[in-house]
């Protein structure tokens, strides 16, 4: 061979080799605001790796041999949550059998969740007669640690039972006795021997270890020491996952960013917003809360952007499904925080499913969904002008 | 245990080969012309050593990576495929054995991929039995590494179709030839899937799940056979075509005597084609298969019913001749198309078409001094969607990788 083709080989592979190992050529990130899922800017290593752990184990597929069911909803955290965002008709789940605050009445008949889905040989779970029943679609889990870390004293401060200030908004907190596995907030109020709870539709769960240890009983039939009762006989077992696993899940939600909002300094976002207040939409879709002391130090004394009072609120009879959770109306729901609602389409298959159950196809379908203490504000954006309505719409788009 | 002890036996005899000097070995003629891609376990380099009745061969391949899914990549990833050897001996007339054995990820997994004695009553009546690779498409068989230009196996192959699939099992196979013609056919029933297809951590449905069952060897989960025919057709200048059929009942419907479910069916069509254009060389080859499965109706559609997806390579020679020494050296372009749909169909909910979707087209330069070995480098561009056809997922990056028979 000779020298000159040499060098042209030489140089050729020079070429290749620069090409390969450039990462301009791979696919790139998405933008960080496009995206619901990543942990909070400034974990420490320890707790990035907790992060790490219990976004494998969200991900986590069960099957048979791992404990799925027998009776389930479905196989992984992730396939209700995928991206962290809200969920599809495809993963609602339906909970049945009590319609006010005695309890529910169908325990011993599969309630409160319907596991309509089993391994085979077992026969899944259908709604028994005489049994009232809503359809839940699964929420986006983002942001839960700053909501976690909001105290109960800032809670009921939001709270207007009685409609002292006359603005047809009353808002109150979902009362409960916890289960025995939770231990509650050091500056937790109580009542009658009763704690506000804060996550689910219904506020019906007190923090996230409850809500997770449930999501793993009720929705994959997998045990753990916190709820080792098998959804299918009733009686308890072995624990299926680890306490670790659940601890390290509970974490990984707590330090789920939260959604950023996009196109803030857009002129019809900042007018949208103004309508907003105007129309007192945030009178319960509280636009800024605090968090108080944290041992997560980025969670600690916060001031973040959700969207929520995290209260009951009777919406209407159009809402009211005569099902219901500890002592909330079945006509009651906790204000849904709108953080991340224009990123929602990304994870429900390019369509918007809003409400409890999915049932409005778009933002402003959802906002004539609203009735009862949100009627005057639902009224109010009636009568806004079309481009009015347009800016709201780009305004909550933007969150 | 018997695995380990017919491994051992295996190694045992290529070793003691091994302390021959290896340029004795003779390396033997494969006919290349009259071959169907199912006789693809023969249509190997065989090495043999003298008058011994027993030849060897094995391939291996070592690959680099640098591939990047939405911004996040492994980095540089230098991976030793796959090793592998085989063994054929001619143990009378008339009767042969062939094995292939498989090491992969460093030896952390040992698979007896083929390892069957074959006895010929005629060239259209030969009896085969023992770990047969069942015959559906026609990578299953024909899935040497350095017969293909990529580095990867094909997503429908190995992510759908099990590739590669073998199984215990009997059979029938034959050949025939008249002028321009040539026709083949396959027949075995064999061990079978199991419950794992619907029922893994992919969360679909996903027939390479059975492959993690090395008991399927000794016991079939249906007690059922697994049936498998192919028949190819080969004609000198239009190609070849294959037509094949796997199918049976996959679920373990009864134990001890109890009736636990169902009878479950899955049945496997596929389609094959090979060819090459005579005046510019190029070589395309592909296949396309559809699966359907029968799962419980107390299943969510997670676990989908239908499936189907396969490829399509292009390779193009673009120079032919002397190159860096090596006499009759090839260079060739290439493409790989590929598309998978693991879950056909809507949901029942919202009458959407469900996800769980791939694309990928994967250009190509490969470099072949001699037939037996090949240099490649490709670039994938892939797009996947989840079960509810959010945004697909993109990937893509180059790998580089040598693959060749020694
Ligand atoms: C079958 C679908 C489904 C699965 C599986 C599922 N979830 Fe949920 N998730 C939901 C629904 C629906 C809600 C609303 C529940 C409620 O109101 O009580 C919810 C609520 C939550 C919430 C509270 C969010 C909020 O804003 O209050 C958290 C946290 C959560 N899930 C975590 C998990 C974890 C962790 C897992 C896995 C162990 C999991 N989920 C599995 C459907 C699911
Ligand atoms: C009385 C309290 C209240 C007022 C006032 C109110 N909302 Fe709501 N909003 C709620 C509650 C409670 C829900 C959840 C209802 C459900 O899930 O069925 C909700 C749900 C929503 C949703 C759907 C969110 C999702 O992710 O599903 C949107 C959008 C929304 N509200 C926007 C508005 C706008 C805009 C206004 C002002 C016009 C407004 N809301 C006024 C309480 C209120």
């Amino acid at each position: 061979m000779n020298t000159k083709r040499l060098l042209t080989y030489t140089i050729l592979l020079f070429a290749i080799i620069a090409m390969v190992s450039c990462d301009k050529l791979l696919p790139a990130a998405p933008a960080n605001e496009e995206v619901l899922d990543g942990e909070i800017e400034g974990l420490a290593p320890e707790q990035h790796a907790q992060f790490l752990r219990g976004d494998e184990a969200f991900g986590e597929v069960f099957t048979s041999a791992k404990g799925l069911g027998p009776l389930f909803v479905t196989n992984s955290c992730v396939s209700c949550h995928a991206g962290d965002g809200k969920g599809h008709p495809f993963t609602t789940l339906t909970r049945f059998g009590q319609t006010d605050n005695t309890g529910n009445q169908f325990l011993n008949m599969g309630g409160p969740q319907l596991q309509h889905r089993a391994l085979t040989g077992y026969q899944p779970e259908s709604i028994p007669n005489g049994a009232t029943f809503s359809k839940f679609t699964p929420p986006a889990v983002t942001g839960l640690g700053f909501l976690q870390y909001v105290t109960d004293a800032d809670i009921l401060a939001m709270s207007d039972p009685n409609d002292a200030d006359g603005d047809g908004i009353s808002g109150v907190p979902n009362w409960i006795i916890l289960n025995d596995f939770v231990i509650p907030a050091l500056d937790a109020i109580t009542q009658n021997g009763m704690y506000i709870h804060r996550f689910g539709k219904k506020a019906a769960a007190y923090d996230l270890l409850d809500q997770t240890v449930g999501a793993y009983n009720q929705d994959m039939g997998i045990t753990s020491s916190y709820n080792p009762m098998d959804t299918h006989s009733g009686l308890s077992i072995d624990p299926e996952i680890s306490d670790n696993t659940v601890r390290d899940v509970v974490a990984y939600l707590q330090t789920l960013k939260a959604p950023a909002p996009r196109n803030q300094n857009d002129p019809q976002v900042i007018n949208g917003k103004s309508l907003f207040n105007q129309i007192n939409c945030a009178s319960c879709h509280k636009p800024k809360l605090t968090t108080s002391y944290s041992p997560v130090e980025v969670l600690s004394y916060k001031e973040f952007y959700p969207f929520t009072d995290l209260l009951l609120h009777d919406m209407g009879s159009g809402l009211d499904d005569g099902y219901t959770e500890g002592n909330a109306l079945s006509s009651e729901w906790r204000t849904t925080p709108l953080w991340g609602l224009g990123l929602s389409p990304s994870t429900q298959g390019g369509q918007y499913f809003l409400m409890h159950d999915g049932r409005a196809n778009s933002i402003e379908q959802a906002i004539l969904l609203h009735g009862g203490e949100a009627e005057n504000s639902k009224n109010q954006f009636l009568n806004l002008s079309e481009t009015e309505k347009a800016d709201l719409i780009k305004f909550l788009e933007s969150l | 245990m018997k695995q380990i002890i017919t491994i051992i036996i295996i190694l045992a005899s290529t070793l003691s080969f091994a302390q021959v000097d290896s340029t004795l070995f003779k390396r033997q003629k494969t006919e290349t012309t009259q071959q169907l891609n199912m006789d693809a376990v023969y249509n190997r380099p065989f090495l043999s050593y003298g008058k011994l009745p027993v030849s060897v061969g094995g391939y291996a391949e070592v690959n680099w990576q640098h591939i990047s899914t939405d911004g996040i990549s492994e980095g540089h990833q230098f991976q030793m495929r796959r090793m592998t050897l085989f063994v054929a001996s001619t143990i009378s007339k008339r009767i042969k054995f062939l094995s292939e054995i498989e090491f992969e990820e460093g030896g952390k997994e040992i698979a007896i991929e083929f390892a069957s004695l074959d006895v010929e009553f005629q060239p259209l009546f030969n009896l085969r039995g023992g770990i047969i690779m069942n015959p559906i498409g026609a990578f299953n068989q024909n899935h040497d590494g350095p017969k293909w230009e990529f580095t990867d196996r094909p997503i429908s192959a190995t992510q759908m179709l099990p590739a590669t699939w073998s199984n215990a099992g009997f059979g029938l196979f034959g050949k025939n030839y008249q002028n321009d013609w040539m026709f083949g056919y396959e027949l075995y029933l064999s061990g079978s899937f199991d419950d794992a297809i619907i029922d893994n951590e992919e969360s679909k449905t996903f027939l390479p799940a059975s492959k993690n069952n090395t008991e399927r060897f000794e016991e079939s989960a249906s007690g059922t056979p697994l049936t498998t025919a192919k028949i190819a057709i080969r004609n000198k200048y239009f190609g070849e075509i294959g037509l094949s059929y796997m199918g049976g009942i996959y679920n373990t419907f009864q134990e001890d005597g109890i009736v636990l479910d169902g009878k479950r069916r899955l049945n496997v069509f596929a389609i094959d084609y090979t060819t090459t254009i005579p005046k510019t060389n190029t070589f395309i080859t592909g296949e396309w298969a559809w699966i359907n499965v029968d799962v419980p109706e107390t299943y969510s559609q997670q676990y989908g019913n239908k499936q189907y997806g396969g490829f399509l390579d292009i390779v193009h020679p673009v120079l032919k001749r002397k190159m860096l020494g090596w006499e009759h050296a090839v260079l060739n372009l290439a493409c790989r198309l590929e598309y998978v749909d693991w879950n056909v169909g809507t949901f029942k909910e919202t009458g959407g078409n469900i996800g769980e979707e791939i694309w990928s087209v994967m250009p190509a330069v490969s470099f072949r001094p001699t037939p037996q070995t090949v240099f490649r480098l490709n670039y994938r561009i892939q797009r996947q969607t989840d079960i509810l056809n959010n945004a697909p997922e993109k990937t893509g990056g180059f790998s580089f990788g040598i693959s060749s028979y020694f």
